[in-house]
């Protein structure tokens, strides 16, 4: 059991700044999400934490132990799970859960116990015998955290270890997952791109860009609270709506934004509540079963090209004709303020 | 437009075509003296007479009741293991050693791959020098390392001479070899290699319970060409030893040389000829197999779902 610990951390190849001035807290046993775009920074900041990857500048502590220095992977106390599984081909399923309790020298009588052990956690006992070739994607995934697991590690480190699984296995993949991390309580750090991992798992995530941390917080502080643009448009699917809004009581250059789920027919609203009304130029209505993405322009906005994008809900059977402008509106509670130039939240 | 069919339209025919060539020259070139050395080996044809006469098994009854046969097949055998187990040790290292990066990499490659590309009969003739009787370097090292007292009659002494043979057939593959295991190196995914870091191997065992029989299909193929290299090759030993002293280190490309061309009894050369036969194909299909069943064992270990 151990927090992490990492300061102004640093990671250059060549002219790339692949890890740019990191700080971060990690609490002990906390499920924490890195997420990011490819080239963010995320998997190298792991691969730093692992010891796989020196750090330019900076530093990591793992359970109050520095380990930024020349203190080998093996001594930091980490289990690592790859986005490939990195199974070994050759070794059976029980010889790949045992290499690396063979690697610390544990007794034969305690490798076979703890082997078991790990197996009947994650279901795959009658596996043991088998090589990685004869599992599927999602057996191989669980074998590869058993390896992690039978380490007794002070931290998980995992990089997107359920991206090659299909659709449909992830997400008994990401429950599983979730379950197990609440059950053995230990720190976890979970690299991913996938936004609806990030929110589905993370007791907080870390949003990183281009080798910055742009915001750490819960699911619910990051997805209602963005610090910035980029979360704002990063995080949530379909992305927040920002415009440029043509209202004098707002200082100048001040991008308004709200989720697309916010954003509704007027005449769903309740008498007296606090509203922004907007004429939407309605362009195309996608149906999507459960809901409808209304697509089209707000005739208020400085930028009235610009898409912006309404999610009703399929509650509402209102029918919303193509090609015409209708009256819908925002709770006023709802809008976020950016500072246009910077990207930066800005108090109303 | 042209509406008619051309040849290159016909696949059936456009690749016959484009095989004749290919299939003719094996044919000519390696059918034909191969089927002709099956049948001179039955034969008591001799160089200079263009009389055929069936002898039957008569050159094999021969020659499997000549030591000096018996001793050139045990040579072989020698020669091309010993070769082959010096050159898989030395090729893993320098792979090692090349993997990683340092100052003047370029130039330690282009070094390492010379004795591929130099002709064997010159290397050869070097290595005479090196193994001289009277000015070998060797000796001459030794002896001013103070490592050595007496002397070391390498070519003189018949299981010397084995060694220089095979010193110098390995010398001369493992640049070739030191290649192939690089290629398998950089096969291996480099997350199975992390994996093993973090899961807390050290060196020895990275290379001995991952790498090494990861590279086992790899360093298969090495050995297979190896085997054959060697098996088949008449100048080095023609060159250093010529079979010699007394006829102790023939192998049987060069006795077969002796026998059926020096010395005119064509049927009996082929016959010792014919004698690699079994033995290379033994080693091919051994290889192979070995080679398919951990290509299928090295597939799918990565990757996502079937």
């Amino acid at each position: 059991m151990a927090g992490i610990e990492i300061r102004n951390l640093r990671k250059q190849f060549g002219d790339l700044h692949a890890v740019d001035g990191v700080d971060l807290s990690i609490r002990d046993g906390e499920f924490l999400v890195l997420l990011g775009s490819s080239g963010s920074g995320k998997t190298t900041l792991l691969r730093m934490i692992a010891g796989l990857e020196r750090p330019t500048a900076g530093e990591i502590s793992i359970g109050g132990e520095r380990v930024d220095g020349d203190v080998p992977p093996r001594a930091r106390g980490i289990a690592m799970v790859f986005q490939s599984y990195a199974l070994y081909p050759h070794r059976t399923v029980f010889q790949n859960i045992a290499f690396p309790l063979e690697a610390s020298r544990t007794p034969r009588q305690r490798i076979e116990e703890k082997v078991r052990w790990a197996a009947n956690m994650f279901g795959i006992t009658r596996y043991l015998d088998r090589y990685p070739r004869q599992l599927s994607g999602g057996e191989r995934q669980r074998v590869a955290l058993c390896r992690a697991l039978v380490r007794d590690p002070k931290v998980f480190l995992l990089d997107e270890p359920l991206a090659n699984l299909d659709a449909k296995l992830r997400n008994t993949a990401r429950d599983d997952l979730k379950r197990f991390q609440r059950q053995i309580q230990t720190t976890t750090v979970y690299v991913t791109h996938d936004q609806v991992e990030a929110m589905g798992l993370g007791d907080r995530i870390v949003v990183m860009e281009h080798g910055k941390v742009r915001q750490v917080g819960t699911p619910q502080e990051v997805y209602e609270d963005p610090v910035d643009t980029f979360v704002a448009t990063f995080v949530g699917q379909p992305p927040m709506n920002l415009l440029p809004l043509r209202d004098p009581s707002l200082p100048p250059g001040t991008l308004v934004g709200f989720r697309p789920e916010h954003l509704l027919p007027r005449s769903v609203f309740a008498a007296g509540e606090d509203l922004v009304t907007f004429r939407f130029a309605v362009r195309r209505v996608e149906y999507l079963g459960s809901d409808r993405y209304v697509y089209g322009a707000v005739m208020e906005s400085a930028a009235p090209d610009a898409t912006i994008i309404a999610k009703l809900p399929g509650t509402i059977p209102l029918t919303i004709p193509e090609g015409e402008t209708h009256e819908f509106a925002v709770p006023r509670r709802l809008l976020r303020y950016f500072d246009a130039d910077t990207g930066l939240r800005r108090r109303p | 437009m042209t509406s008619r069919r051309t040849l290159a339209d016909r696949e059936d025919v456009l690749g016959s075509v484009m095989l004749a060539p290919a299939l003719g020259y094996v044919i000519l070139l390696v059918g034909v003296p191969f089927v002709l050395a099956i049948a001179l080996s039955f034969s008591n044809a001799t160089a200079g007479s263009l009389s055929f006469q069936w002898a039957g098994l008569g050159n094999y009854v021969a020659i499997l009741g000549d030591s000096i046969f018996l001793r050139a097949l045990r040579n072989s055998v020698v020669v091309t293991v010993g070769t082959q187990v010096l050159v898989i040790i030395l090729a893993t290292a320098a792979a090692q050693v090349f993997r990683a990066t340092f100052r003047g990499k370029r130039v330690a490659r282009f070094v390492l791959l010379l004795p591929w590309a130099v002709p064997v009969s010159l290397a050869a003739i070097a290595w005479t020098w090196i193994f001289d009787s009277t000015f070998s370097v060797i000796n001459w090292t030794l002896k001013a390392a103070g490592l050595m007292h007496g002397w070391l009659y390498w070519l003189g002494d018949p299981a010397l001479a084995l060694l220089a043979i095979i010193i110098v057939q390995a010398w001369r593959i493992f640049p070739f070899a030191t290649v192939i295991v690089l290629a398998g190196l950089a096969s291996i995914p480099q997350e199975i290699m992390e994996a093993a870091i973090v899961d807390g191997a050290g060196f020895w065992r990275r290379l001995l319970q991952i790498e090494l029989p990861l590279l086992l299909p790899v360093v298969a193929v090495a050995v297979l060409f190896g085997v054959v290299y060697t098996a088949t090759d008449l100048g080095v030993v023609y060159i250093l030893t010529g079979g010699g002293p007394a006829n102790t280190t023939h192998v049987l490309p060069t006795l077969a040389f002796q026998r059926g061309i020096l010395g005119a009894d064509l049927g009996q050369g082929a016959a010792i000829a014919v004698f690699l036969l079994p033995f290379l194909i033994v080693v091919a299909i051994a290889m192979l197999r070995i080679a398919r069943r951990a290509e299928v064992g090295g597939a799918g270990g990565t990757g996502g779902a079937r």
